[in-house]
C-alpha cells in the first residue's frame, strides 16, 4: 500500500490551494488525474497473478524477481500519473521543481509527475465582480455616495500567480483608491449628473494601470457606477433643486400657452378688424355708386322736363315732410292777434301720436318707397 | 537472505531519506536563502531544485510576490489646520532577501509590516501638511502617493531590504463633526440653486408674458391702422364718384341733395311745423290760380 500513500501525498503537495490562506479560487481543483483509482484497480486486475504467485509461492524463492516487479510497477503507476487534463476554461502553469516553465492549453497532456513537474490551474473565463460602495469627497469639498461595481477576470495566469500575493485584496483596494481619485477631481455636479460614465471609465483605467504596474494578471472587463447620490441628510434640499428645474420649466410653459392663445386671439381679432374695414369700404363704394347712378338718371329726365320735374321733386318733398310731421299754419300776416302756442304740449301730444300710430305704421306707411329710405342713409354717410 | 533483504530496504530509505534531507525546492513565487549555523551562506536562492548539506545547512524561503499592507485610518493636518481622516496602503515586495532576514528577526513579515507603516505614515504626515484640502482632495492625491513612496522607498530598502512599489491613498475624508457643517452648507447651497431656478422661470415667464402682450397689442394696431386706411379709401372712392356724377349739374345737385335732406331731418315725425302759408308750396292753398296778390 505504500506506492498508494505514496501517490495520495505527491497528489496533496500538488494541491495549490493548500499552501495560501488567502479564499480565492487560485489554482482549483485537485491535480492528477480522476481516473488514477480505475487504473489501479485495472492493474492489480491485470498483475493480479503475479502478486498471488509471489505471495503464494513464498517471498524467499521468488524474492528478487518480486521486488523488481514491485519497483516496476511502482514506476509504471508513477509515470502513468503523469497524465492530466485541462478544462476548456482553464490554463495549467506548468512548474518543474517550482521554477514555472511555461503556460499549458486546455486538453489532454502529459507531464513528469510530481515531484518533479506541478500544474496549477487558473481559471481565466469566469467573470469575478467586486463592489464598492462609500461617501466621498469631490473636489468642491461636497459629499456625495458612490456605488461602484467592476468586473474583471484573470487575463494573464503567471502573472497572476507570480506577481502579487493577493490579488483579491490588492484589487479592492487599487479599486477603491481609484474611484476616490477619480471622484476627488470632479465636481459633485458633474459626479451626479453628466458625469456618470466617465466616472465609471476614468476609474477602470486608472484601476487597470494600477493592476498593469503590479502585473496582477487581472484584467478589468467592465466598471459600472451603480448609484451616485448626495447624501442621505441633504437628499430633501437636492430634490427640491431639482423640483426648482421642473418648476422653471413649468413656469415657462405656462408663460409661453398665454403667449400663444393672446397672440393668436390677436390675430383673430385682427382679422375680424380688417374686414369689417373692408366690409364698410365696399359698402360706401357701393352705395356711392348706387347714389350717383340714381342721380344721373334723375338727371337726364330731369333735363328732358326740367320745370316739371323740378316742381313735382319740390312737391313730393315737402309732402313727405308734412304728412309726416304735425304741423301748425298760421296765417300770421293776415290778423295781427296774438297767439299762443302750447309747443311743448303739442310736441308731447305728437309724441303720443306717433307712439299710437307705431302698430299700423307698416300698413299705411309715409307714401314713401323703402328704397328711398336706404339710399338716403347711404347719401349721409357718403357726405360725413 | 531476509536479514540482507531487510539490510538493503533499510539503506535504501536511509540513501532516500538523506537525499531528500539534501534537497530543496524554491517555488517561482518564492526566493531563498540558506542559512548555516546562524550564518547566511547563499541568498537569493532562485526557483527551483537546490542542493544543501543535509542537518547543516537550512534553506528558508520568502514570498516575493507584493503583499498588500493596508494602513489604519489616520488623522492629518492639512496646511490650513484643518483635520483629515487618510486611509491609504502600501505594495510592497522583497528586494534583499538577506537584508530582510536579517533586518527583521529572521523574516517576520509582521516587524516588517509595522516598519513599513511607520515609515509611510510620516511620509504621508510630511506631505498633507505642505498642502491644502484642495489639493489633497483633487489635484495633487497622485503627486503626494509618489512622493511618499519615493522617500519611503528609500528607507525602506535600507532598513527592511523591501522595495515600495506603490502607496495609494483610499480615503480622504473630513471628520464626522466637520462633515455635519459641511451638510449644512450643500442644503444651503441646493436651497440657492432651488430659489435662482424659480426666480429665473419667474423671470423668464413674465418676459415671455409681457411680449406676448406687446404682440397682441402691436397686431390689434396694425389691424386698426389698416381698417381705417381701408375706410379711407372707399371714403374717397365714394366721394370722387359722387363728386364725378353732382359736378354734371351743380344747380340740379344743390336743389336734389336740399329735397333729401329735407326729406331725412324730419323723418322722425316728431316734429311741429309751424308755418306761414306764403311759401312756394302753398301757393295754390289760397288762391286757385296760384298768383300771390292776396294783399
Amino acid at each position: 500500500m505504500k506506492d498508494r500513500n505514496d501517490i495520495k501525498t505527491l497528489m496533496a503537495w500538488n494541491e495549490p490551494g493548500g499552501d495560501k490562506k488567502d479564499s480565492w479560487s487560485r489554482g482549483s481543483g485537485s491535480d492528477g488525474p480522476p481516473d488514477l483509482d480505475e487504473i489501479m484497480r485495472k492493474m492489480r486486475d491485470r498483475f493480479g497473478g503475479l502478486f498471488g504467485g509471489g505471495k503464494g509461492g513464498g517471498f524467499g524463492r521468488f524474492g528478487g524477481i518480486g521486488v523488481g516487479i514491485i519497483i516496476a510497477v511502482i514506476i509504471v503507476l508513477w509515470l502513468l500519473s503523469g497524465f492530466y487534463v485541462v478544462a476548456p476554461e482553464q490554463r495549467g502553469v506548468l512548474l518543474r521543481f517550482g521554477a514555472a516553465i511555461g503556460t499549458v492549453q486546455p486538453g489532454l497532456g502529459w507531464r513528469i509527475p510530481p515531484p518533479v513537474d506541478t500544474i496549477i490551474r487558473v481559471d481565466v473565463k469566469q467573470i469575478f465582480r467586486e463592489q464598492y460602495r462609500s461617501q466621498m469627497l469631490t473636489r468642491d469639498e461636497n459629499i456625495v455616495a458612490v456605488d461602484l461595481a467592476a468586473q474583471y477576470k484573470i487575463f494573464d495566469p503567471e502573472e497572476y500567480l507570480f506577481f502579487v500575493q493577493s490579488p483579491g485584496d490588492t484589487l479592492q483596494y487599487s479599486m477603491e483608491s481609484a474611484l476616490r481619485e477619480v471622484v476627488g477631481g470632479s465636481t459633485m455636479d458633474y459626479v451626479l449628473t453628466e458625469g456618470r460614465t466617465d466616472v465609471a471609465q476614468k476609474t477602470q483605467d486608472l484601476l487597470q494601470e494600477t493592476l498593469n504596474r503590479y502585473k496582477s494578471g487581472l484584467k478589468i472587463t467592465k466598471v459600472n457606477l451603480q448609484d451616485a447620490q448626495p447624501p442621505e441628510p441633504v437628499q430633501g434640499a437636492f430634490a427640491d433643486a431639482i423640483k426648482a428645474r421642473e418648476d422653471e420649466q413649468r413656469y415657462m410653459n405656462e408663460a409661453e400657452a398665454y403667449k400663444a392663445e393672446k397672440v393668436k386671439r390677436a390675430e383673430g381679432s385682427a382679422y375680424d378688424v380688417r374686414k369689417q374695414a373692408e366690409a364698410y369700404a365696399i359698402q360706401v363704394v357701393r352705395g356711392a355708386e348706387g347714389e350717383a347712378s340714381r342721380f344721373t338718371q334723375v338727371l337726364a329726365e330731369y333735363k328732358k322736363a326740367p320745370k316739371v320735374t323740378r316742381d313735382r321733386l319740390y312737391l313730393e318733398a315737402v309732402e313727405n315732410v308734412l304728412a309726416n310731421n304735425s304741423k301748425v299754419i298760421i296765417d300770421i300776416k293776415g290778423g295781427n292777434n296774438l297767439l299762443y302756442l302750447p309747443l311743448d304740449k303739442l310736441i308731447t301730444q305728437a309724441g303720443a301720436a306717433i307712439a299710437a300710430e307705431a302698430g299700423s305704421q307698416g300698413v299705411t306707411g309715409s307714401g314713401q318707397p323703402t328704397g328711398a329710405t336706404r339710399s338716403r342713409d347711404a347719401r349721409s354717410r357718403g357726405y360725413r | 537472505m531476509s536479514m540482507r533483504m531487510t539490510v538493503s530496504l533499510v539503506l535504501v530509505f536511509a540513501v532516500l531519506f538523506v537525499g531528500s534531507m539534501s534537497l530543496f525546492t524554491v517555488m517561482q513565487w518564492e526566493t531563498g536563502i540558506v542559512v548555516r549555523i546562524g550564518k547566511i551562506t547563499r541568498t537569493d536562492v532562485k526557483p527551483g531544485l537546490h542542493f544543501l548539506i543535509p542537518f547543516v545547512e537550512k534553506a528558508l524561503t520568502f514570498d516575493r510576490r507584493i503583499m498588500t499592507q493596508a494602513m489604519q485610518d489616520e488623522r492629518f493636518l492639512t496646511a490650513e489646520k484643518k483635520n483629515v481622516i487618510v486611509d491609504a496602503f502600501i505594495q510592497w515586495h522583497i528586494e534583499d532577501v538577506k537584508r530582510f532576514y536579517t533586518a527583521t528577526r529572521r523574516g517576520d513579515f509582521g516587524i516588517a509590516s509595522v516598519r513599513l507603516t511607520e515609515v509611510v505614515k510620516d511620509g504621508l504626515r510630511g506631505q498633507f501638511g505642505k498642502r491644502t484640502i484642495q489639493e489633497v482632495v483633487s489635484g495633487e492625491r497622485t503627486e503626494i502617493m509618489e512622493q511618499v513612496t519615493k522617500r519611503a522607498n528609500k528607507k525602506a530598502f535600507e532598513d527592511l531590504g523591501i522595495t515600495i512599489v506603490d502607496v495609494r491613498i483610499k480615503r480622504i475624508d473630513l471628520p464626522e463633526d466637520v462633515s455635519g457643517s459641511v451638510y449644512e452648507r450643500m442644503k444651503s447651497e441646493r436651497a440657492r440653486v432651488a430659489a435662482e431656478f424659480r426666480a429665473r422661470g419667474k423671470a423668464s415667464a413674465k418676459q415671455i408674458m409681457a411680449d406676448a402682450n406687446l404682440t397682441h397689442d402691436t397686431i390689434l394696431a396694425d389691424a386698426q391702422r389698416d381698417a381705417l386706411t381701408t375706410r379711407g379709401k372707399g371714403d374717397a372712392t365714394a366721394s370722387e364718384t359722387y363728386a364725378k356724377a353732382y359736378t354734371e349739374d351743380r344747380e340740379f345737385f344743390s336743389f336734389y341733395r336740399s329735397l333729401a335732406a329735407y326729406n331725412k331731418t324730419f323723418a322722425t315725425g316728431n316734429d311741429i311745423l309751424i308755418l306761414e302759408p306764403d311759401s312756394e308750396f302753398f301757393r295754390f292753398f289760397a288762391n286757385a290760380t296760384g298768383k300771390q296778390g292776396a294783399q
